[in-house]
C-alpha cells in the first residue's frame, strides 16, 4: 500500500426498496466539502425517484409494523453495530462534509451509534410510556396503544449530515412506520453511506429508503403525495416549510415542523425525549364489556 | 412402548459445553476459593452424575462480596446510562452467541428437557437483558421522577427452577437502574450462574459489578442479613421468603419476594377445548411442573368435566419422558432427591385423602430422579393437594358450576400469583380476570412471560413486580 | 354407506338445525393452535425414524398435474414417475395416486393399469366450483366412468361463507352417490374460508356428508395446507372416530414442497390422530414438486451424502 497508489471511488447510489439504484433521471451533481473540493457526484433525485421510494416504503410497512418490537429493536441494534464497524468510514465522511477537525468528526460519529443505540432500547417500551389502561366510568375494559402511521417522509437536516440525519430516522422506524429520507442537499454522502449499512443490518428492503438531490425538488412531490402519511420538516427552510405543509395538508399529514434554529445551529447533542416517537404514532383506544359475574344469578 | 413411527433418539451433543472439573466463587471479577475452602458437588438429575465441584460461600465470602460490590457501586452508578446500556447489551448479544452451549448446561445441571432450555429459558434471558439495556439510559421516562437513582448493592437469591433466567430477572433490571449486585444461585444450579460471570469478563464488566456465591442457604441468609445490603430480592419458597421479610422489619432494606402459588386453570363450558388441553398441559408438565405459577390446579366446569378428562388424559398418553438432552423428550428429570421426596409424600397424602390418582403410563429410567404426569380428580378445596404447593408435574382437578363458583374457588387460597381463564367469551375473560386476586392473568393461553410484562404475585405469592417498567422500581430509589 | 349417520340426524334435518350444530362446535384459539403445531414441528426425526417416514410419506403422495397445459404425455410421465419414482433405486416405494382433470383420467388409468397406484381424479368444475350442480355431476360422472378410483371435489364455498350449510351438505351427498366405488375427498379450499372456525365446521360438515377424505386445498390459491389447519382437520377425524366409529382420511394439499414439511406433517398426524392414520388409506399429500426432495433425502440417508437435482428425474 504506497502513496502511489491509485484508489478506487466509491459511486454513490440511492437507497430504495433495499436495493441501490442510480436516479432514474440519470443526473447528478456535484458534491464538495467545506473547502469547496470536489468529493463526488450524487444521484440528482426526482420526483419519480421520490415516487418509486414511497412504492418501496408502503410495501415494507405492513411487514415492518407487523414486527414485534422486540425484532425491531434487535435489528436497530445491529445498525449500530454496523455503524461502529464502520466508524473510519463514516469518520472521514463526517470530516469531509462538514469541515469538522478528526476528532470532532469522531464525537459526532460516536454520538451518532449511541444515538441508534438509545432509539433501539425504545420500540418495546414506548407502548409502555404513552399507552395504557384507562379508568373510564362503567363496566369497561379500555385501554390505548399506540401504532404507526405508516410512511413518513423526512427531511434530514441541511447541516449535521450524519448525527442530525441519525435523530431524525431511527425515532420514526423504531416506532414502526418506514421512511423517505430526503439527504442534506449540500452533505449527502454520509446518508447514502447509511444506505450501505441499513443493507447489512437484516433491516428488511424499503423500511427505509435514501433519496439525496436538490431539496426542494424532491420534498415537493413528496408533500403532496397522498400515500405518504407523515412529513418531518427539519431539512426546510422556513418558507419551503410553510410550502409543505400547505401540500401536506391535502390528505391530513402529520406535520412535525422544524425545530427552531438557536446560535450555530441545533445541538443534536441534546436527550431527544420522546418526541420523535409519538410525532408518528397513533394511538388506538380499544372498549370491551366487563360487565358482572352475577351474585344473583344473572349476567353469565 | 413400540409405535409405528418410533422416534429414534435425536440427542443434543454435550460437546458444545466445556464443564470445568471445579468453579471457585466470582468476586472482584476473579475466581476465588471460599474463605474456608469448603466445596461442595453438583449432580445432573437425570443421571445422578457428578458434573462439577463448585466452592461453598460463608459468611466471609458474603462480606467480601459485598464489600466489592460497595465499591464498584461508586463509579457503576456514576456512569451514564447510556455506557451502562451498552454493557448490558453486550451481555445480551454473548448471551444469544452462546444460547446453545448455555442450553445444554442448564439441562445438564437442572434436568429439564433441552427442547425447554433452547426455546424457553434461553431466548428469555437474552431478550431479558435486552429489555432492561435499554432503560438504562431512559429512566427519566420510566414514571419514577426525574433522574431517580439506585440503592446500592442487591442481595439476590435465586431458586433452581430457571436458574440462569430468574438470575436474568434479577441482575438486568438492577444493573440497568445502576446497582451493584451479589447474587447467590440455588445450591443444586450453580453452573449457569458461573458461566454467566464468564459472560460478564467477555463484555467487559467491571470489576464488582456482578457477584456470583455459589452455596446453600446459609449464604443466602447471611447475605440477606449483611448490613451493607441495600435491597434484597428473593424468589424461592413461601417460607422462607416470610423469614426474610421478618428479617429486614426494622431497616433500610427495600425487598421483594416471588414465592410459591397454587395456580388456578378455569376451564368453562366454552373453552376452546383443544387449545384448553394444551394449555392445562403447558400449566403443569412444563419445566415438570417446578414452576411457581404453575396451573396447578383445574377448575373445570362440571358441565364438561368427562370431556375434558378424556381428552387431557389422551393427550398425557403422547408425552415423553426420558433423557433431558432428547431433542424429543419433552417431560424431564425431577431437580434433586429432597424434591422428588417432596412431591412423592404430597402425591401419598392425596391418595391417603382420597383423591383419585391417574399417573400417564411411561417407563421411568433407572437412575436419576423422576416422576410420571400424574392428576388427581375428584379433588375439592379440603385436600391438602388442593391447597399446598406440590412443585411437581401433579394436576389437581376440582369442579365448579358457575362462573362466581370458579372465582371463589380459584380466590379461596392464601396465594396468589397466577391464574388462567378459558372461554371464548371476551367479557368473561374481563370479568372473571378483573375479580381474580392473582398477579398474572392468563386468558387461553398460559405460561408465557415476556420481558416487557410485569411478574409477581398477591398475597403469600409474594409481592413486588418483576419485568416491563414496573420491574425498574424494585431497584429505584423512589419513595 | 348410510346418507346420514343416525347419531346426526337431528342436525341435519334442516338448514337451520345443521348451523346450529356446527356453530356448536367447540371454538379453535387460532394462537393456541397455531402454537400447537408449531411446536409438533420441533420433533427432531433422525436416522431409522427418518427413513420410516420418507419412506411412507412418498407412499401417501397423490402426485398431482393440474394445469391448463396438460397433454397425454405430461400425464403418461408422470403416471411412470408415480410407478417407478427412483430409477436408480428400485425399492423406492410408489406413490398412492396419481390426481389428474377429468379428461386426462382415462389417460392416466391405461398408464396406470395393475401397478397399484390410484387414479384420483378433480371434479365439480374444480378449482372454483361455480357452476350449476347438474354439470358439477356430470363432471364426477365423467371421470368415473373413465377410470378415476377417487374423486377430490370442492365444496362450494360461496354457499358455506353465506351461511347456507344444507346446499353444501347436500351437494356433498349427490356427489357421493355418483362416486360409486370411488372414494371421495372433499376440499374446503381453507384459505377462502379463512378461519379455523370455518375449517372446523366445513370439516364436521363434510364427515356427517360421507366424505372418505376431507382435504384442505386445491393448490390453486395463495394459501394452501399448513401445519394448523391440518392439525385442526386431525383433531376433527379424530373426534368424529371417537364419538361414531367411522374413520375418515386426510388430505393437505399444496405448499408442501420439501421432506421437512412432510416430515412435519407425519409427526402431527402420529401425535394428534394417533397411528391409525399413518397409511395411505388415511392420509395423503398433494404434491408435486414434493417427490423429488423426499427422493434426494432418501438417497442421502443411504449414501451418506448431499444429493442433487441431476440425480432425480424431471418427471
Amino acid at each position: 500500500m504506497s502513496d502511489n497508489r491509485l484508489s478506487v471511488f466509491k459511486t454513490y447510489k440511492l437507497y430504495v426498496g433495499g436495493k441501490f439504484p442510480r436516479s432514474e433521471s440519470g443526473r447528478v451533481y456535484e458534491v464538495t466539502d467545506s473547502k469547496g473540493k470536489w468529493l463526488a457526484n450524487a444521484p440528482q433525485s426526482s420526483r419519480k425517484d421520490a415516487r418509486d421510494a414511497v412504492v418501496a416504503a408502503r410495501k415494507a410497512f405492513g411487514g415492518w409494523s407487523g414486527a414485534t418490537a422486540y425484532n425491531r429493536g434487535q435489528i436497530l441494534y445491529r445498525v449500530a453495530e454496523m455503524l461502529e464497524g464502520r466508524r473510519e468510514q463514516f469518520v472521514r465522511e463526517v470530516a469531509e462534509a462538514e469541515g469538522l477537525s478528526k476528532s470532532r468528526a469522531a464525537a459526532v460519529v460516536d454520538a451518532a451509534v449511541d444515538r441508534w443505540v438509545w432509539y433501539a432500547g425504545w420500540t418495546d417500551k414506548i407502548a409502555q410510556v404513552v399507552g395504557g389502561a384507562n379508568p373510564v366510568a362503567g363496566p369497561f375494559f379500555n385501554l390505548s396503544t399506540p401504532e404507526p402511521t405508516g410512511v413518513v417522509t423526512v427531511l434530514a437536516p441541511q447541516e449535521s449530515s450524519f448525527l442530525g440525519l441519525v435523530s431524525v430516522v431511527a425515532p420514526v422506524i423504531a416506532a414502526g412506520n418506514t421512511v423517505v429520507v430526503v439527504a442534506s442537499a449540500k452533505s449527502p454522502l454520509p446518508a447514502l453511506s447509511l444506505g450501505e449499512v441499513l443493507a447489512t443490518s437484516d433491516l428488511p428492503g424499503g423500511v427505509v429508503n435514501v433519496l439525496s438531490g436538490k431539496t426542494a425538488e424532491i420534498a415537493a412531490p413528496l408533500a403532496a403525495h397522498q400515500d405518504v402519511n407523515g412529513i418531518d420538516l427539519t431539512g426546510a427552510d422556513a418558507a419551503l416549510a410553510k410550502e409543505l405543509e400547505i401540500a401536506a395538508a391535502d390528505n391530513l399529514k402529520r406535520v412535525s415542523r422544524p425545530q427552531p434554529v438557536d446560535g450555530d445551529g441545533d445541538d443534536w447533542t441534546a436527550d431527544p425525549g420522546t418526541h420523535r416517537l409519538t410525532a408518528f404514532l397513533e394511538t388506538k383506544t380499544v372498549w370491551h364489556p366487563t360487565g358482572a359475574l352475577g351474585a344473583s344469578g344473572s349476567s353469565y | 412402548m413400540a409405535s409405528a413411527f418410533e422416534y429414534a433418539p435425536a440427542p443434543e451433543s454435550r460437546s458444545v459445553v466445556d464443564i470445568a472439573p471445579s468453579y471457585g466463587l466470582f468476586i472482584d471479577g476473579e475466581f476465588t476459593d471460599a474463605a474456608d475452602g469448603k466445596v461442595f458437588k453438583t449432580v445432573s438429575p437425570s443421571s445422578e452424575e457428578v458434573l462439577s465441584e463448585v466452592a461453598r460461600a460463608g459468611a466471609e465470602d458474603v462480606d467480601r462480596a459485598v464489600k466489592a460490590a460497595r465499591r464498584a457501586f461508586e463509579k457503576w452508578s456514576a456512569l451514564p446510562g447510556s455506557e451502562r446500556a451498552k454493557y448490558l447489551f453486550r451481555i445480551a448479544r454473548i448471551i444469544q452467541e452462546r444460547s446453545r452451549e448455555l442450553a445444554v448446561l442448564e439441562t445438564l445441571d437442572n434436568g429439564k428437557p433441552i427442547k425447554e432450555t433452547r426455546d424457553a429459558d434461553l431466548p428469555l434471558v437474552a431478550a431479558h437483558f435486552f429489555y432492561y439495556a435499554g432503560w438504562a439510559d431512559k429512566l427519566d421516562h420510566a414514571g419514577y421522577g426525574p433522574n431517580p437513582r439506585p440503592l446500592g448493592v442487591a442481595g439476590q437469591v435465586i431458586p433452581w427452577n430457571f436458574p440462569l433466567l430468574m438470575l436474568a430477572w434479577k441482575i438486568a433490571p438492577a444493573l440497568a437502574t445502576g446497582n451493584t449486585v451479589v447474587l447467590k444461585p440455588a445450591e443444586t444450579t450453580p453452573l449457569s450462574a458461573l458461566f454467566f460471570a464468564d459472560i460478564c469478563r467477555q463484555a467487559g464488566l467491571p470489576k464488582g459489578v456482578v457477584n456470583i456465591l455459589t452455596g446453600y442457604g446459609d449464604a443466602g441468609q447471611a447475605l440477606v442479613e449483611h448490613g451493607d445490603v441495600n435491597k434484597v430480592a428473593f424468589t424461592g419458597s413461601t417460607a422462607v421468603g416470610k423469614a426474610i421479610a421478618r428479617q429486614v422489619a426494622g431497616t433500610d432494606k427495600k425487598v421483594t419476594l416471588e414465592l410459591g402459588g397454587k395456580g388456578a386453570n378455569i376451564v368453562f363450558d366454552d373453552a376452546p377445548i383443544d387449545q384448553a388441553v394444551e394449555g392445562i398441559v403447558t400449566g403443569i408438565f412444563f419445566n415438570q411442573g417446578q414452576v411457581c405459577c404453575a396451573g396447578s390446579r383445574l377448575l373445570v366446569q362440571e358441565s364438561v368435566q368427562d370431556e375434558l378428562l378424556d381428552a387431557l388424559k389422551r393427550r398425557l398418553s403422547t408425552l415423553r419422558l426420558g433423557d433431558p438432552l432428547d431433542k424429543n423428550t419433552d417431560i424431564g428429570a425431577i431437580n434433586s432427591s429432597e424434591q422428588l421426596a417432596r412431591i412423592t409424600a404430597l402425591v401419598e397424602t392425596g391418595e391417603a385423602e382420597g383423591a383419585e390418582r391417574w399417573s400417564a403410563p411411561c417407563e421411568l429410567p433407572s437412575a436419576g430422579y423422576w416422576f410420571a404426569p400424574t392428576l388427581f380428580t375428584n379433588v375439592t378445596q379440603a385436600h391438602t393437594i388442593a391447597r399446598d404447593e406440590i412443585f411437581g408435574p401433579v394436576l389437581s382437578v376440582l369442579s365448579f358450576r358457575t362462573p362466581d363458583e370458579a372465582v371463589a374457588k380459584a380466590n379461596n387460597s392464601q396465594y396468589g400469583l397466577s391464574a388462567g381463564i378459558w372461554t371464548e367469551k371476551g367479557s368473561r375473560i374481563l370479568a372473571v380476570a378483573n375479580k381474580l386476586r392473582a398477579g398474572v392473568v392468563w386468558a387461553n393461553t398460559f405460561n408465557k412471560f415476556d420481558p416487557t410484562s410485569p411478574f409477581g404475585g398477591y398475597k403469600e405469592s409474594g409481592f413486588g413486580r418483576e419485568g416491563g417498567r414496573h420491574g425498574l422500581e424494585a431497584y429505584l430509589d423512589v419513595r | 354407506m348410510p346418507t346420514t349417520l343416525p347419531a346426526f340426524a337431528d342436525a341435519t334435518a334442516s338448514d337451520s338445525a345443521l348451523r346450529r350444530f356446527l356453530h356448536g362446535l367447540p371454538g379453535v384459539d387460532a394462537v393456541g393452535l397455531e402454537a400447537r403445531a408449531a411446536a409438533l414441528g420441533t420433533r427432531s426425526i433422525k436416522t431409522t425414524a427418518k427413513a420410516y417416514a420418507i419412506d411412507l410419506a412418498i407412499s401417501m403422495i397423490d402426485l398431482t398435474t393440474l394445469e391448463g397445459a396438460d397433454t397425454p404425455g405430461k400425464v403418461r410421465a408422470l403416471a411412470a414417475k408415480a410407478v417407478n419414482p427412483d430409477p436408480t433405486d428400485r425399492t423406492t416405494p410408489r406413490t398412492a395416486a396419481v390426481c389428474v382433470y377429468p379428461d386426462m383420467a382415462a389417460t392416466a388409468a391405461a398408464a396406470l393399469a395393475g401397478s397399484g397406484v390410484k387414479v384420483a381424479s378433480v371434479a365439480t368444475a374444480f378449482p372454483a366450483g361455480r357452476a350449476a350442480l347438474d354439470v358439477k355431476l356430470a363432471d364426477v360422472r365423467d371421470a368415473v366412468a373413465a377410470g378415476a378410483d377417487e374423486i377430490d371435489m370442492v365444496i362450494d364455498r360461496g354457499a358455506f361463507l353465506a351461511g347456507r350449510y344444507l346446499k353444501v351438505y347436500e351437494e356433498i351427498l349427490a356427489v357421493k352417490a355418483e362416486c360409486g366405488d370411488a372414494r371421495l375427498k372433499v376440499i374446503f379450499e381453507t384459505g377462502e374460508l379463512s378461519t379455523y372456525d370455518n375449517i372446523r365446521r366445513a370439516s364436521w360438515l363434510g364427515m356427517l356428508a360421507g366424505a372418505d377424505f376431507i382435504k384442505t386445498s386445491t393448490g390453486k390459491v395463495a394459501v394452501n395446507a399448513t401445519p394448523a389447519n391440518t392439525l385442526l382437520m386431525l383433531e376433527a377425524v379424530r373426534d368424529f372416530r371417537a364419538q361414531t366409529g367411522v374413520q375418515i382420511g386426510v388430505k393437505p394439499a399444496g405448499g408442501i414442497r420439501t421432506s421437512k414439511d412432510a416430515i412435519k406433517f407425519l409427526v402431527l398426524v402420529n401425535e394428534t390422530a394417533g397411528e391409525d392414520w399413518l397409511d395411505n388409506h388415511w392420509f395423503r399429500f398433494g404434491a408435486s414438486s414434493l417427490l423429488n426432495d423426499l427422493l434426494m433425502q432418501r438417497q442421502k440417508l443411504s449414501t451418506g451424502r448431499y444429493s442433487g437435482p441431476d440425480y432425480v428425474t424431471v418427471d
